[in-house]
């Protein structure tokens, strides 16, 4: 027997995920050891996503494949752990104070959001379905995990288990989608499937397109658009408050990310097919999700029905994928970042023990009492609502003009009027802020560290609005 | 092809007429003298007719996952042991960072108390 | 010939994860699941994977099965159809009538094969495929960092398991 020779590895790109794994281990076994008090935990997670972060620049000339093509560092990729790091990182102070007043107390938390953040590391840099599937299933796994972390809460037990036994189902569908592609084309290998549809090497035409349309279900179901968001506001309302911004940003991107690759990378020959499909979920995650925020009357249900629609127009970036289109595609993800926990953050901090405060009517005279914070919270709003000059706006004019580019006019027509439709609710928000009579009285403890993240998220939010040329260079570097 | 599976067809045919035999054959020759205090079923001190549905605890669920958590480790072990001259160090060394991981995990279902039966 | 062995494997299949949909117990229904996974077994036989389907038996029919067993039960259900004796005839009638598709079908599916002649095995494979010696060498080499990273999945997936089955986490 002749020995086998060892493949290449490449740790140097790898780095990243390297990175967070071992701060995450770190993490997980330092708990074990330490007593009640978790501020080190804190720490040390904070530290490992700031390297993490770092680490994801060690790789010059891009793009650089390794792992047999199953692995890739490129523009798209290292700006997305970009994104990861720094949501993880808001998430995580954003916590601290909240776990300390609803008395979570479990330090697996921290090593959770880590291990998420690897896995959506791996989402976002996978050309092997493969190892998109098991991102996939390491950022889901935490999320059901830390979306049932208040146990002896009922709300927080519904919202774990609503969401793992649809999203069991929908990686199901996922799976099945990946076994077809590769069943007809004979590779994992997004760039491999390719090259067998553009060579005329497809076993059987319609369990392709069967598997295309599987997959997009399943990949719709873990990005929450139209119809596969069922699940959205019930986990979103059910979940702590900081798990709940955290799942709307990075899990959200990074699923959004492989999204855009297995498309773009693997299967754009049979655009043809799959674009008329995409647009219509796309159009229908637009309405559903703007109308069905309007009549909500829970603030956490209204960001979740609100972030829905926010996945309707990411969608159409994904139609048109053009280069353009994946540069919006990272931009509107950070921008989105800072907006959705800038919003928490005013949500967790209007909230005190036992009394967490979610119906818009407690915002009643909000403007009286703290007028920062409904200034903040006013800023964010609009900037969902994507008006200038705030740094929603910009990114929805990159996402509309990468598919203008393309053509898609009556699609961005639809999208803007949706946008219209959503400074509605947007508004409401913000008139019970200002126009009316508090019901009852604040009692907010200003707790320095969600106030720290308030404050990066309206610099963010009014910096990538005024002055956004140089984030866009950064993602249009490509 | 199939040819190098007659072998074993045979030998399933014959495991399941030996065992299938045995119990026709028992229940055909063997002495059949019922009556009822026989026949009813005799459980000191019990009902004797209960549901088998009993409630179990949830601590046999931890067990139960964990058990499959380390089964499907242990699979990957399988092509690796048969492999394990052929890979070299670099197997070795591959193996070993999967065992590590998994190690950490162990420590950490032991620490927190996930293999005591309080 | 293959094709003789595959359709009533992919039948029986078929037939038993029915079986676990329609079944009024839970446990008639884990029961179906491990006779379909079985099924499935024999038919990665047929395929020459002999290594993917003693662990389909292993992990599948074997520990998946048992953690299936205790989570009902747990949850301590009860089978729902005694008293509706009409409802359990009707689906009766129902699986009689899906049984009486499948089997014509089969039928027709084997006659097909008989007519048409191909006994043959149509693709000629390497001597060794399918053995655990060319999965492992495909697992350690290609796929290295898919096999890594199933090792974070499953530390996750343990420590899930503790944080929502523990009793006293914190």
């Amino acid at each position: 027997m002749e020995p086998i020779t060892a493949p290449a590895i490449d740790l140097v790109s790898l780095a990243p995920v390297l990175v967070l794994s071992v701060f995450g281990i770190m993490v997980l076994v330092t708990d074990l050891f330490i007593g009640k008090d978790k501020s080190v935990l804190v720490f040390i997670s904070l530290t490992g996503l700031l390297m993490g972060a770092i680490s994801s620049l060690a790789k010059y000339n891009l793009p650089v494949h390794s792992f047999n093509g199953a692995y890739i560092v490129d523009h798209l990729s290292v700006f997305f752990t970009f994104i990861f790091c720094i949501s993880s990182a808001l998430a995580i102070l954003v916590s601290v104070d909240f776990n300390k007043r609803e008395g979570i107390k479990v330090g697996e938390y921290y090593s959770l959001i880590l291990f998420c953040t690897v896995g959506m590391v791996l989402l976002a840099s996978a050309t092997d379905m493969i190892m998109i599937f098991l991102g996939i299933e390491i950022v889901s796994i935490s999320l059901y995990v830390l979306a049932g972390i208040r146990r002896n809460d009922p709300k927080s037990n519904e919202a774990a288990l609503k969401y793992f036994l649809l999203g069991a189902f929908a990686t199901g569908f996922l799976l099945y989608g990946m076994t077809l592609l590769y069943g007809s084309t004979g590779s994992t290998k997004l760039v491999m499937i390719a090259s067998a549809i553009r060579n005329g090497g497809v076993a059987s035409e319609p369990l392709l397109l069967m598997g295309v349309v599987l997959l997009i279900i399943g990949l719709g179901f873990k990005v929450a658009a139209v119809p596969f968001h069922m699940w959205a506001p019930d986990v979103y309302q059910g979940a702590p408050t900081p798990v709940t911004a955290f799942m709307a940003v990075g899990p959200k991107a990074a699923s959004l990310a492989a999204f855009y690759r297995i498309f773009s990378e693997a299967i754009p020959q049979l655009s043809p097919s799959w674009e008329i499909l995409l647009c219509v979920v796309s159009v229908i995650t637009m309405f559903v999700g703007n109308l069905g925020a309007i009549m909500q009357t829970n603030i956490k249900r209204l960001l979740a029905f609100s972030s829905v629609a926010h996945v309707g127009y990411l969608i159409i970036a994904i139609i048109a994928k053009n280069s353009l289109s994946s540069s919006a595609l990272m931009f509107y993800m950070l921008t989105y970042a800072f907006m959705i926990f800038g919003t928490f953050g005013i949500v967790i901090l209007l909230g005190r023990k036992g009394d967490e405060n979610l119906e818009i009517e407690n915002y009643s005279g909000l403007a009286y009492k703290h007028p920062v914070l409904a200034l903040s919270m006013t800023i964010f709003l609009l900037s969902l609502g994507g008006l200038p000059p705030l740094a929603g706006f910009v990114a929805k004019f990159f996402v509309f003009s990468a598919a203008l580019k393309e053509g898609f006019l009556i699609l961005v027509i639809i999208a803007v009027l949706n946008s219209a439709v959503s400074l509605y609710y947007y508004l409401k928000v913000i008139v019970f802020m200002y126009m009316k009579d508090p019901v009852k009285e604040f009692d907010i403890t200003l707790s320095p560290m969600t106030l720290f993240v308030i404050a990066i998220s309206i610099f963010g939010t009014i910096q990538l609005g005024i002055f956004p040329d140089s984030i866009i260079a950064l993602a249009q570097a490509n | 092809m199939l040819e190098s599976y007659l072998g074993a067809g045979i030998m399933m045919l014959m495991a399941i007429g030996i065992a299938g035999g045995m119990v026709v054959m028992t229940s055909m020759l063997g002495p059949k003298r019922e009556f009822a205090d026989k026949m009813e079923p005799f459980e000191c001190g019990e009902s004797p007719i209960v549901s088998p549905h009993q409630r179990f605890s949830v601590k046999f669920y931890l067990v139960a996952v964990l058990f499959v958590l380390f089964d499907i480790e242990a699979v990957f072990f399988f092509p690796w042991a048969i492999l394990f001259k052929q890979l070299g160090m670099f197997g070795f060394i591959e193996m070993l960072l999967f065992i590590l991981i998994l190690g950490v995990g162990l420590l950490y279902v032991w620490k927190r108390g996930g293999l005591d039966w309080e | 010939m293959e094709l003789l062995i595959f359709y009533p494997l992919a039948g029986l299949c078929v037939a038993f994860a029915l079986g676990v949909v329609i079944n009024n117990s839970p446990v008639g229904s884990a029961m179906s699941l491990i006779a379909m996974m079985l099924g499935l077994a024999g038919i990665f036989v047929l395929q020459q994977a002999h290594f993917i389907a003693v662990l389909q038996i292993i992990i599948y029919a074997g520990a998946i099965m048992v953690l299936f067993m205790f989570v009902i039960m747990l949850l301590n259900l009860k089978g729902s159809g005694e008293d509706a004796s009409w409802r359990s005839r009707d689906k009766n009638l129902l699986m009689t009538v899906l049984s009486g598709f499948l089997v014509a079908g089969l039928l027709y599916k084997i006659l097909c094969v008989l007519n048409s002649g191909e006994f043959d095995s149509p693709a000629s494979l390497p001597e060794n495929f399918g053995t655990a010696r060319e999965v492992g060498t495909i697992l350690f080499t290609e796929f290295v960092l898919p096999f890594e990273v199933a090792s974070i999945l499953l530390l996750v997936a343990m420590i899930g398991a503790v944080v929502l089955a523990k009793n006293k986490v914190d």
